[in-house]
């Protein structure tokens, strides 16, 4: 029973709260380029404004490209049921590893990319193209960075993983380290974040991910963004299970779910600040170049393994 | 009991003799050769998966001898769980395919003499089954050839091109080549098992109970795999798959790709596990090096590809290689003696051979279709199609979601089985295999995305956007036998992604027998739904959950923005004022392909050549720009043109003995004999 109220809470917390970390981002980001920024809370009104306006759809649009907002919000928010943010005693958990994780995030990409290509423009094509090749690069490094967790917690599952690192305290092992190095680069890869895609760009040559959604208005798109904003959410919230779970309630108490959230609140702004520091600090590299970052994401990931097996 | 499953399997092999010659008979009526026919093949198909689920299910095992066959060399044939597993596998294709088969092979009577087709592929299932069925070296490898030999002319069926020729003659070669290494390979373990004078030692049991030296079972298990693996398309000995694939009718295609190669597969758990049984840790590592290599350049070579049926081809290198590491690594574990990640593995691998024969099959039969209404097997000049046939394009879909790895569909069941798997290398007591097990890891999560971009483009370029040939043609949904065959192999795919414990109950016999553990006790724990192959603190997942809580969530929001919903208009695409979009203008396989070209070329032979047409009035604006670009596989450069060359030199060498004349002849048969007595009197 509490673990479902719990489960309730979370997703409501993902749902109800995703915007305003995304806008919180927004706006550290306007300080920090010296830009008057909207406030915290414009994504609400970006996402109200997107919902009560008409769709334009082309006239070959097919029935993917209407189906594929939905999809996307659907497996962000079941993945929401998943990570653990405010407790590990998630009745879901049980559902879903970390990989399977992996997977959703994957499935809601795959759609986005087939409606990328749904209308047949020449810039939904480029984003899918794009976003299949970062996607592909960034997923085995990501994979490799989360199982170095898992080897060390002897388990993919996102709840144990949480309780091991969370009771065996903070310790600074070399490939808890690596690991977490390589993932930040991955949440920047796979969120569409400088360096490695713009979220603000409208630009044609440089368009990943925004390139793939140019077509879609209304609720879908109201959907797509919001989704989007979810799971930047995620990847806060994934990190600070696998890395950092300080004050997440465990199984055994259930009251700690009030400091838990205070935690994840208190950890959502430090990230927000650690994004925009890095956004701000770098520019776009060059799609090409991008090999080398990810490859340099994948070689701190496989750092991170060698030295869990040779110093661990 | 009266009726075993080992006589359901013979008959349903008997089924398919009769139905072939029956073929014969009445090949006048096209009625017969297109719908009876192919649904006897449906019930002797059927017939096969009884058995095969009986046997696996009750754990029973069932022999039957044939006094057919050679003076003192009867037939065996043996159905216990591991056959039974694999009949089913066959059996079960075969029923799908066999229903669309009905519907597609009717479109070409009158243009093709059909009936060749029908008895070839009558021969063909039989041949299969007979394959899964035969317990000794002798029926094996007649069942092994009648198999190769039958899928030579289905290849050769539309012979007119010379390309279909090559190609067929390509995959005879490589197929006796196999072939021979199987027969050497089995010679050497019924020698060792009985003697080379005695010829019981040629039944499977009796190699079964033998105990190999060492070096002897090296040899016996790198011959079989040599075979075997020349039959599987694993690289480098890949490179007459995707071009026998793609020429045969598509129905075949399905067939050979989804579960011809599987065979192989049970060639080499059949030889390695059961037959010889022990066995050092780097057979298990071989295997699995050449499955991780197979995944990587299988898929990175299909996504180069813009023949789609060539590219589904190259997907099955892939998908045959991520069997491999689940085999390979069961076979490490159980050369450290550790059985039950050895099971766990084993499971993996066998799940993903059920899983590939039912995607690879549903996708085949899906471009089947739209080469069937479309006459065309190049992605480039197609597009839109989801339109036309909003059928095919979902069930097709199904396929592409399933071979991507992505759940709650099948192959991401298996997929992540067989991450659970490496997971499990730290128990290893070997420090190399600990450090070199995670990049394996890391590989297949390289395949798995790369899978997904390919299948992207795949599905986006075909049924997606708008036709990009220059003549649109009469384009048309496919009939119902056709539906039907796809539409079962994509239910399939779906429950094998959404109860996977039931499918891992099944199989606990085989691991148990094979490996000797079974994963069965901590699959159920957390009841059917959940899938806990290790502990339930360890993994979990449970595919009808996710399914229905995706469902679940995307019924919720659609409901909530359906109360009171906005309207939706429709427009033309926004063309940014331009004016002139053509349908020329979308990415199609080649241009969706380039990142992932540019980053991995230095595995192809790449050619690239770009060239601007001479009238231009200036050079900025040219008429017309010429793109070429070839593709070439590096193996085929690097093994089989030195190998084919060599071979020509060596022919036309011995070639000189050959003078017509009968007195040469003579004196060849005269020295023959001197020389063969100086030999005996020594």
């Amino acid at each position: 029973m509490n673990g479902i109220i719990v489960e309730t809470l979370q997703i409501a917390i993902l749902i109800g709260i995703a915007p305003a970390f995304t806008g919180w981002v927004r706006m550290l980001k306007c300080w920090m380029q010296g830009r008057t920024s909207a406030g915290m809370f414009q994504p609400y009104r970006d996402l109200a404004k997107l919902f009560s306006k008409d769709i334009v759809l082309a006239h070959n649009a097919s029935w993917i490209f209407r189906f594929t907002p939905y999809l996307c919000f659907g497996t962000v928010v079941l993945a929401g049921g998943i990570v653990p943010m405010l407790s590990t005693d998630l009745p879901l958990a049980l559902t879903a590893d970390v990989i399977v994780l992996v997977g959703l995030f994957a499935i809601a990409r795959f759609f986005t990319a087939l409606s990328g290509m749904d209308i047949g423009t020449a810039f939904g094509g480029m984003g899918s193209s794009r976003e299949m090749m970062v996607a592909s690069l960034a997923e085995p490094a990501m994979l490799m960075a989360i199982f170095t967790v898992s080897l060390l917690c002897k388990s993919t599952s996102l709840s144990r993983i949480a309780e091991v690192i969370y009771t065996a305290g903070f310790v600074a092992k070399p490939s808890l380290a690596f690991a977490f190095i390589a993932f930040i680069l991955i949440a920047l890869a796979e969120n569409g974040r400088i360096p490695v895609d713009n979220p603000a760009t409208h630009l044609e040559l440089t368009m990943i991910h925004e390139a793939m959604i140019l077509e879609y208005s209304g609720r879908h798109l109201a959907l797509i963004e919001w989704a989007g904003m979810m799971k930047l959410f995620l990847f806060i919230a994934l990190s600070s299970t696998l890395f950092y779970p300080f004050g997440i309630a465990g199984t055994d108490n259930p009251a700690g779910v009030p400091v838990a959230a205070v935690a994840l609140i208190l950890k959502l702004f430090i990230s927000g600040v650690v994004l925009v520091v890095i956004e701000t600090g770098l520019a776009k590299m060059r799609l090409f170049r991008l090999t080398e970052f990810l490859g340099a994401a994948f070689l701190m990931a496989t750092l991170g393994m060698l030295s869990f097996f040779i110093l661990e | 009991m009266i009726v075993a499953p080992v006589d359901i399997a013979a008959a349903s092999v008997m089924l398919l003799l009769i139905t072939g010659l029956a073929a014969v008979l009445f090949r006048k009526s096209p009625g017969f050769l297109t719908t009876v026919s192919f649904y006897s093949c449906a019930l002797a198909s059927l017939m096969a998966v009884t058995s095969g689920i009986w046997t696996v299910a009750g754990n029973v095992t069932g022999k039957m001898v044939l006094l057919s066959g050679l003076p003192d060399l009867p037939f065996h044939l043996r159905l216990d769980p591991l056959s039974g597993f694999f009949l089913t596998v066959v059996g079960l294709l075969c029923f799908f395919v066999s229903i669309y088969s009905a519907g597609y092979v009717k479109a070409m009577t009158g243009r093709k003499p059909v009936v060749k087709l029908v008895v070839f592929y009558c021969l063909f299932i039989a041949g299969m089954l007979m394959v899964v069925l035969a317990d000794d070296a002798l029926f094996f490898l007649i069942s092994w050839e009648a198999m190769a030999a039958a899928s030579y002319f289905l290849v050769m069926f539309e012979d007119e091109q010379i390309e279909n020729r090559r190609a067929a003659f390509l995959y005879l070669v490589v197929a006796h080549v196999g072939a021979i290494a199987i027969l050497l390979s089995f010679g050497v373990m019924a020698g060792l098992s009985a003697g080379f004078d005695d010829f019981s030692g040629f039944t499977f049991d009796a190699m079964r109970q033998a105990q190999f030296p060492a070096k002897w079972a090296t040899i016996a298990f790198l011959l079989a795999f040599f075979g075997f693996a020349a039959k599987a398309g694993v690289v480098p000995l890949h490179v007459w798959l995707p071009e026998a694939h793609p020429v045969a009718p598509s129905n075949v295609s399905a067939l050979m790709s989804g579960v011809m190669l599987k065979t192989a597969i049970y060639g080499i758990v059949r030889v390695t596990f059961d037959l010889i049984g022990v066995f050092p840790w780097w057979w298990g590592g071989l295997v699995l090096a050449l499955g991780l290599i197979s995944a990587v350049m299988g898929v990175l070579y299909a996504l180069m590809q813009h023949d789609l049926k060539r590219l589904l081809a190259y997907h099955s290198v892939e998908n045959i290689g991520i069997i491999l590491i689940g085999i390979g690594l069961s076979m490490i574990f159980t050369s450290f003696n550790l059985p039950v990640m050895a099971a766990l593995a084993l499971i993996a691998g066998l799940y993903h051979t059920l899983n590939h024969a039912m995607f690879k099959g549903l996708l085949f039969m899906g471009a089947g279709a739209v080469l069937h209404s479309t006459h065309e097997r190049n992605m480039e000049e197609m597009g839109g199609l989801i339109h036309k046939m909003p059928w095919t394009a979902a069930l097709f879909l199904v396929g592409c979601v399933s071979i991507s790895a992505l759940p709650p569909f099948n192959g991401f069941v298996s997929e992540w089985l067989t991450f659970q798997a490496f997971l499990l290398s730290p128990s290893l007591p070997n420090q190399v295999m600990k450090l070199i097990m995670p990049m394996g890891a890391a590989l297949l999560a390289l395949t798995g995305a790369l899978a997904a971009a390919c299948f992207v483009k795949a599905f986006g370029v075909t049924f997606l956007g708008h036709w990009r040939g220059r003549h649109q043609p009469n384009v048309h949904e496919v009939d119902w036998h056709m539906r039907t065959g796809m539409i079962l192999s994509a239910l399939t795919c779906l429950c094998l992604g959404i109860f996977p414990t039931v499918f891992i109950e099944w199989t606990d016999v085989l691991s148990e027998s094979l490996v000797g553990a079974k994963l069965s006790t901590s699959a159920t724990s957390g009841g059917w739904m959940w899938l806990t192959p290790i502990a339930p603190e360890r993994a979990s997942y449970s595919g009808f959950i996710v399914f229905l809580g995706v469902l679940i969530v995307y019924a919720v929001v659609y409901a909530v923005l359906h109360v009171n919903p906005g309207k939706i208009r429709r427009g033309a695409i926004w063309d940014c004022g331009f004016e002139k979009l053509t349908s020329r203008m979308q990415y199609n396989a080649t241009s969706f392909s380039m990142p992932i070209r540019r980053i991995f070329g230095f595995l192809f032979h790449i050619r690239e050549e770009t060239r601007v047409s001479p009238q231009a009035a200036h050079s900025a604006f040219p008429a017309r720009l010429i793109y070429n670009l070839r593709i070439k596989d590096r193996f085929w450069n690097w093994i089989y043109k030195p190998v084919a060359d060599a071979t020509f030199r060596v022919s036309r060498q011995v070639g000189r003995l050959q003078q017509g004349r009968i007195q040469a002849y003579l004196i060849y048969s005269f020295l023959t004999i001197i020389i063969l007595l100086l030999v005996k009197s020594l």
